[in-house]
């Protein structure tokens, strides 16, 4: 191995491994060379995907069978288990002189053997003595000189053995990555900006540190805080997925804190993540042992300590480093204190500790049994320090604060007229980057208009959180406590106009009642429009005035109460919790067995709402429509249809701009309903709607008066700024004033293809259906609908396949539905291979298919053609009643074998057409610009 | 919860900072400074540049790794006081032998913990680097600024007098272990434990003044085959000279340059007798040998991220800085060019003599704390001291 080699020649440690390229070779290294527990790691793939740990010959033959599958060139490296060993990070840059600086150390809470984008990072580096540091910015110098990085940052990784020390470089990324965004934000140093001027031929010493004005960007940032970055996971959307971490990168998100301590970093941090932490609070009941790593351990670790365990014994079992343990401690010891105490008892020194601590309001009130408002109304006001990449050795001009309990205050508000703009917290399934995308183009519309923008977020990865994207940046937890903390201090002076709540998707929603109950000004549709919209009641009786149908519905706070509903609205029926997004615990339930497992799940999933039941239209068309309203007017941005049937969440389903199967009089209703509706609510700024379109009916599903995640999408592909514009009308213009009074027009076709996980949660349904998995997506255009979605495939990296053999397996409502797209497939030269129900089925048209046995009539099965790269594409739609083992056996091996994998009918024949597409004419390339500056 | 004393720091223009008691208990006067290396406390502490100063840390987490025999910089901890934000309750490091705590009151040093230490650092940073006093003893602030106000000041004072060292004496040890095993950083740094390194050849004899000596300068010679005699700061010139020394090293340490007139004037007789290197104090009196002026900083440098452009070369180092005073680069004289500058303040770093072997550096090429980037100049001592042979 090539990096191995070098670092050996350089006199740097590595751990023992060697390259196999067959599952008998990694098993001879195993043996020879490494000894178990072995790590394997897949040669070139992201995040790590499709490495684990084996301890033992069985583990190391399945786990080296599926990475060398997995890997683009064929090979896993097979490497000696570092576990438990302290795991640092040095995030370094290099200039083309030779000039070499670290802008930031990280370390590990979580020790080696969970991947670093999974593990909880601090920095800087807190267990390190100057000495040892010092070895690895040495080593970190001589790896990036070896690699031959010219220019630009890097990232290098090490383990250190934590009883003698021993260091070993375990990876080297030679280019910006997730690591580097991080530090960019925990020191205030932009990595990525830097580099690109780096790239171009400055070198550091010519490049002005933006923070201080007066010092080159060739220094080493130095922090007088801590900054705790927590990962977000969304295991509960794969059932059958283990919850345990490991090599194989599986959280969808981040969170970043920071604070002057560590325990005041990693408590905000925890309530940053939204997921019902409003600190380190009590863990899950079903506690695991800690040496496992799991998304709770945290949580579990601080129960262990509640439950007196010496921190030395934690320590063994998890190998966390018991100065983190420690810090914990103090954190729980302070909390036993607190709960000696009533809100009438509480001293100010130890309520001021708590808040040094990062206790939360909503902690400390249910330690002395009170409530956060009374907490609120006793302790000081935090006070902002700001971020400035050197301790305070020069001043800062850029506000980028973060909240503290200290005595000196650096916020300094301005006089100005303010607008703040609230992010969407960390990404999830379901919220993600389209809603940064939104926030960021709403500073920036903002800006033009000339207020100040303030931006409050805690995502690191995000653009809203890079200092210059808005005058004001608050790293900070978005809970109505912390906001509304910053509300208060920069509502000191100048003028607030008012807090936008629409662009960071479901996180800053939640907090519009709240805020505008305490009397913060919300900008845009309000905040009762808005709770108009998402209050399911409400919402039925608006509907049923503007005389717009829905499908049948009820709401059940009970399991009886959903029985009832479901018997008298008819089964199918979609079971779905209030307030939740990405269609967490959405189900289509057939019967009533369903209905029990589903309502449960939904409870558990939003405890105090009731649950939503919905007639389920069966093989409706599905549109999105994303409009704008500014009170009189509302402007259609474009409406979308969905290429999956209903059922498939809008997430999930691939999308076409402009609608192609839908008629020209149905588009005309949506408009309707969507101008009713945008006028109804009463809404200023963006509003998407959601329709269903059944046996020429049109139904409303839902509305939302917010940024949709499709807002960028159609922003590209119309070129309309929507973001911008719907910020400028919550400022106060008219559509009219800002020259958009007519839906765009839209020239070729637009595809939004989504980016699966499937690869990441092995064992996972890949099926797709109303709770969203996606984690990405992609746009394909073209002049002509199967082109478009032939790009968007290849974007989403299903490799549409030209010839072989293709495998149908379709439920008995869709038989007649495949035989067009067979016939198509035959037609193009492929060969067809199904199970016996469909290839008879097939074969009575006289069309030549092969048959071949399910998984539960023996090998040579399916499953065995999947493996043995037999199949090119598979068609299965499982759309129905049951189907669902052998099913879920070919969807897993299709994941598995990265096979492409349709799973309804509509994204079979869009298939179809992208394939025949690809046949008849290359592929050309257009940029967006030449093709919104044709349409002038 | 146990909770510590309460302490506080008063500063000569009535700031108060009141915080909690750590370390030894009493009360101690001394410039109040700052540095923002974020790892090197037990170097820190023991470097006796910073006699008779009150360090503040302001990285936030203080004796995490706790202490060990080998990180130490001279034979005990030689600030007058010591002021982090937060205390680590347990040690957790291989190396440590013990904890800061125990450290600190096994010397005496008394220090402050739990203030806002950011509000500090820009109350130094805009006011400049002034006297004061910590006490966990008398808790009255009036008499505290008192106190204070009466204490020594810090131009004008002769500090290497007070730390160095009584006799003379030889140095003969390399690079700790874990360091040496993991760190090449130069062809001519031959790895060794932290044994003497008495089978080597000594290729060189080096004679150091002692202002404050740090011991990894010492290291850093001996890893070069030197052998190096160290010596009294008031050593005369001919004493010196009697040691047939190689070459004559001026060493880091505390207080004003301009009042070590006796090392000046030995410095001024030695002056193309032998190669001179001087680093931190010892550069600026090499460079006030030369006539040229010093200067108090207004809250000087000090931590391990400075950048310093080599001038020759045009590179930049992350150095590491201990200095309160700087040599003024319009006093130097026509035959000394500038070597190196601070890229953020343009101060002099570095200097050189364009016809006689002397040069000199205001920063800390031995590091402990901080980077390695800067070793090179030990490595051009060596060359320099060949050429004169």
């Amino acid at each position: 191995m090539l990096f191995k080699d070098a670092m050996l020649e350089i006199g740097l440690d590595v751990p023992r491994s060697g390259v196999a390229s067959s599952v008998e070779q990694a098993i001879d290294l195993a043996d020879r060379v490494t000894h178990y527990p072995v790590i394997v790691r897949p040669s070139f793939t992201l995040g790590g995907s499709g490495g684990g740990i084996a301890r033992d010959e069985t583990e190391l033959r399945a786990l080296a069978e599926r990475g060398i599958k997995s890997s683009p060139v064929g090979t896993v490296l097979i490497e000696e288990s570092v576990l438990g060993w302290k795991e640092y990070e040095l995030e370094v840059m290099r200039d083309r002189a030779d000039n070499f600086v670290v802008i930031c150390s990280i370390e590990n809470f979580d020790p080696m053997g969970v991947h670093t984008g999974d593990s909880i990072t601090v920095a800087p580096a807190q267990t390190l003595s100057d000495r040892e540091y010092q070895v690895l910015r040495d080593h970190a110098r001589q790896v990036i000189t070896r690699v031959g990085v010219e220019t630009g940052g890097s990232n290098i990784q090490f383990g250190v053995n934590p009883r003698d020390g021993r260091v070993v470089i375990i990876e080297m990324n030679p280019r910006v990555s997730r690591s580097s965004a991080l530090a960019s934000k925990a020191t205030g140093f932009p990595i990525a900006k830097i580099a690109a001027k780096l790239a171009i031929g400055y070198t550091l010493d010519e490049i002005r540190n933006d923070i201080t004005r007066v010092t080159p960007a060739s220094f080493e940032p130095t922090l007088d805080y801590v900054v705790v970055k927590i990962p977000r996971w969304d295991f509960a959307k794969f059932p059958g997925v283990p919850q345990t971490l490991d090599t194989q990168m599986r959280s969808v998100g981040e969170a970043m804190a920071i604070g002057r301590t560590f325990k005041e970093a990693l408590q905000k941090g925890l309530r940053s993540l939204e997921i019902g932490a409003d600190g380190l609070n009590v863990g899950a009941t079903h506690a695991s042992p800690l040496q496992t790593a799991t998304p709770h351990r945290i949580f579990e670790i601080a129960d262990a300590i509640r439950a007196g365990e010496p921190i030395e014994k934690i320590a063994q079992e998890s190998a966390v480093d018991p100065w983190f343990l420690a810090q914990m401690r103090e954190i729980v010891e302070l909390e036993n204190e607190l709960k000696t105490h009533t809100l009438e008892t509480l001293p100010k020194d130890l309520l001021r500790e708590a808040k040094r601590f990062g206790f939360s309001d909503a902690q400390i009130a249910r330690f002395v049994k009170s409530d956060a408002a009374q907490i609120r109304a006793r302790r000081d006001a935090p006070v902002y320090h700001r971020v400035d990449t050197c301790a305070a050795e020069f001043e800062a001009f850029t506000p980028y604060l973060y909240s503290t309990y200290e005595t000196s205050d650096e916020a300094a508000p301005s006089e100005k007229n303010k607008v703040m703009i609230l992010g969407g917290g960390p990404n999830r399934i379901g919220q993600g980057i389209e809603f940064d995308y939104c926030c960021v183009h709403a500073a920036f519309a903002l800006r033009d208009l000339g207020y100040e923008t303030i931006m409050v977020n805690c995502n690191p990865e995000t653009v809203s959180t890079d200092y210059d994207t808005s005058d004001r940046l608050y790293f900070e937890p978005l809970t109505f406590e912390d906001v509304l903390n910053i509300v208060e201090r920069e509502s000191s002076r100048g003028k607030l106009c008012g807090v936008i709540v629409q662009f960071g998707g479901q996180t800053p929603l939640k907090l519009a009642l709240p805020l505008h109950r305490a009397g913060v000004p919300i900008l845009g549709t309000s905040p009762d429009a808005i709770d108009l919209a998402e209050d399911r009641e409400r919402f039925s009786a608006l509907l049923d005035q503007l005389n717009i149908p829905q499908p049948a519905h009820g709401l059940a706070r009970s399991l009886d109460d959903a029985r009832i509903i479901a018997r008298e609205i008819g089964y199918p029926v979609l079971v779905r919790p209030s307030y939740v997004l990405g269609g967490r615990a959405m189900a289509i339930c057939y019967s009533e067995n369903d209905l029990a497992h589903f309502v449960a799940e939904a409870i558990i999933a939003a405890p105090d709402h009731p649950v939503l039941i919905d007639r389920y239209l069966e093989d409706a068309y599905e549109v999105d429509v994303d409009a704008i309203a500014d009170g009189t007017r509302v402007v259609i941005g474009g409406i979308l249809q969905h290429i999956e049937e209903a059922g498939v969440h809008s997430g999930d389903s691939a999308m076409v701009l402009p609608p192609y199967k839908v008629s020209f009089f149905h588009l005309n209703t949506i408009r309707e309903y969507t101008h009713a509706l945008g006028i109804a609510l009463g809404g200023r700024g963006l509003m998407n709607a959601q329709f269903a379109i059944k046996d020429d009916i049109v139904y409303v599903l839902e509305v939302n008066p917010r940024a949709s995640r499709t807002v960028p999408f159609i922003s590209k592909a119309v070129g309309v700024p929507l973001a911008k514009i719907a910020a400028q009308v919550m400022a106060g213009k008219s559509l009219d004033d800002l020259g958009l009074i007519e839906e765009p027009r839209v020239d070729g076709f637009f595809v939004k293809e989504a980016v699966l996980p499937f690869k990441k949660f092995l064992g996972a349904d890949a099926l797709l259906g109303p709770e969203m998995r996606s984690t990405g997506e992609v746009m394909g255009h073209a002049s002509d609908f199967g082109r478009a979605f032939a790009k968007a495939e290849m974007a989403a990296g299903n490799r549409l396949p030209l010839a072989g053999q293709v495998f149908l397996s379709v439920n008995d409502f869709d038989k007649s539905a495949i035989l067009k797209i067979a016939r198509d497939l035959n037609a193009m030269g492929f060969r067809l291979t199904a199970t016996r129900g469909t290839a008879e089925f097939i074969a009575r048209v006289n069309l030549p298919v092969e048959q071949i046995n399910k998984v539960r009539d023996g090998s040579p099965h399916i499953v065995d053609a999947i493996r043995a790269g037999q199949i090119a594409l598979i068609i299965n739609t499982p759309l129905g009643r049951d189907a669902h083992s052998d099913g879920k056996a070919i969807r897993v091996a299709a994941t598995q074998y990265d096979v492409p994998l349709i799973t309804t009918l509509s994204a079979a024949q869009a298939a179809v057409s992208g394939i025949r597409a690809l046949k008849a004419k290359q592929l050309k390339v257009r940029s967006l610009q030449e093709h919104h500056s044709s349409q002038k | 919860m146990q909770r510590r004393p309460e302490a506080i720091l008063a500063l000569e223009d009535g700031a108060l900072f009141r915080g909690r008691a750590f370390g030894a208990r009493g009360e101690h006067c001394g410039e109040v400074v700052f540095t923002t290396g974020m790892t090197g406390y037990q170097e820190v502490l023991t470097d006796p540049s910073y006699h008779g100063q009150i360090v503040i840390m302001t990285c936030p987490h203080i004796g995490n790794y706790g202490v060990n025999d080998d990180d130490a910089e001279s034979a005990r901890p030689w600030v007058s006081g010591f002021i982090v934000r937060e205390a680590s309750p347990v040690v957790s490091n291989w190396r440590a032998t013990g904890d800061l705590e125990s450290y600190l009151i096994a010397h005496n040093i008394v220090a402050l913990t739990e203030i806002d230490t950011r509000a500090l650092v820009r109350h130094i940073r805009t006011r400049g680097a002034m006297r004061g006093i910590i006490s966990s003893d008398d808790l009255d602030s009036e008499s505290l600024i008192h106190k204070s106000r009466a204490s020594r000041a810090m131009s004008g004072a002769d500090l290497a007098r007070e730390v160095t060292c009584t006799q003379v004496y030889e140095w003969n040890y390399g690079v700790i272990a874990s360091e040496a095993k993991q760190s090449p950083t130069s062809e001519l740094e031959i790895a060794s434990s932290h044994k003497p390194l008495l089978a080597m050849t000594r290729a060189f004899h080096i004679v150091a003044y002692d202002f404050g000596i740090k011991h990894n300068i010492l290291r850093m010679f001996a890893e070069r085959g030197c052998r190096v005699t160290i010596v009294p700061a008031t050593t005369r010139a001919e004493d010196v000279l009697a040691l047939k020394p190689d070459g004559i090293f001026l060493s880091n340490g505390p207080g004003d340059p301009a009042a070590v007139t006796y090392a000046i004037e030995a410095t001024k007789k030695l002056l193309g007798r032998v190669p001179i290197f001087g680093i931190c104090l010892g550069h600026q009196i090499l460079g006030l040998a030369l006539g040229a002026k010093t200067y108090k900083l207004k809250f000087g440098h000090r931590g391990g991220n400075q950048p310093v452009k080599h001038l020759p070369s045009g590179k930049v180092e992350i150095t590491t800085h201990n200095h309160g005073f700087a040599v003024d680069a319009n006093s130097l004289p026509n035959a000394v060019e500038i070597t190196h500058v601070n890229l953020n303040d343009n101060c002099v770093e570095g200097l050189r003599h364009k016809n006689l072997p002397a040069f000199s550096v205001q920063y800390h090429p031995e590091a402990a704390p901080g980077p390695h980037d800067a070793r090179y100049l030990f490595d051009e001592f060596a060359r320099m001291m060949k050429e004169s042979k």
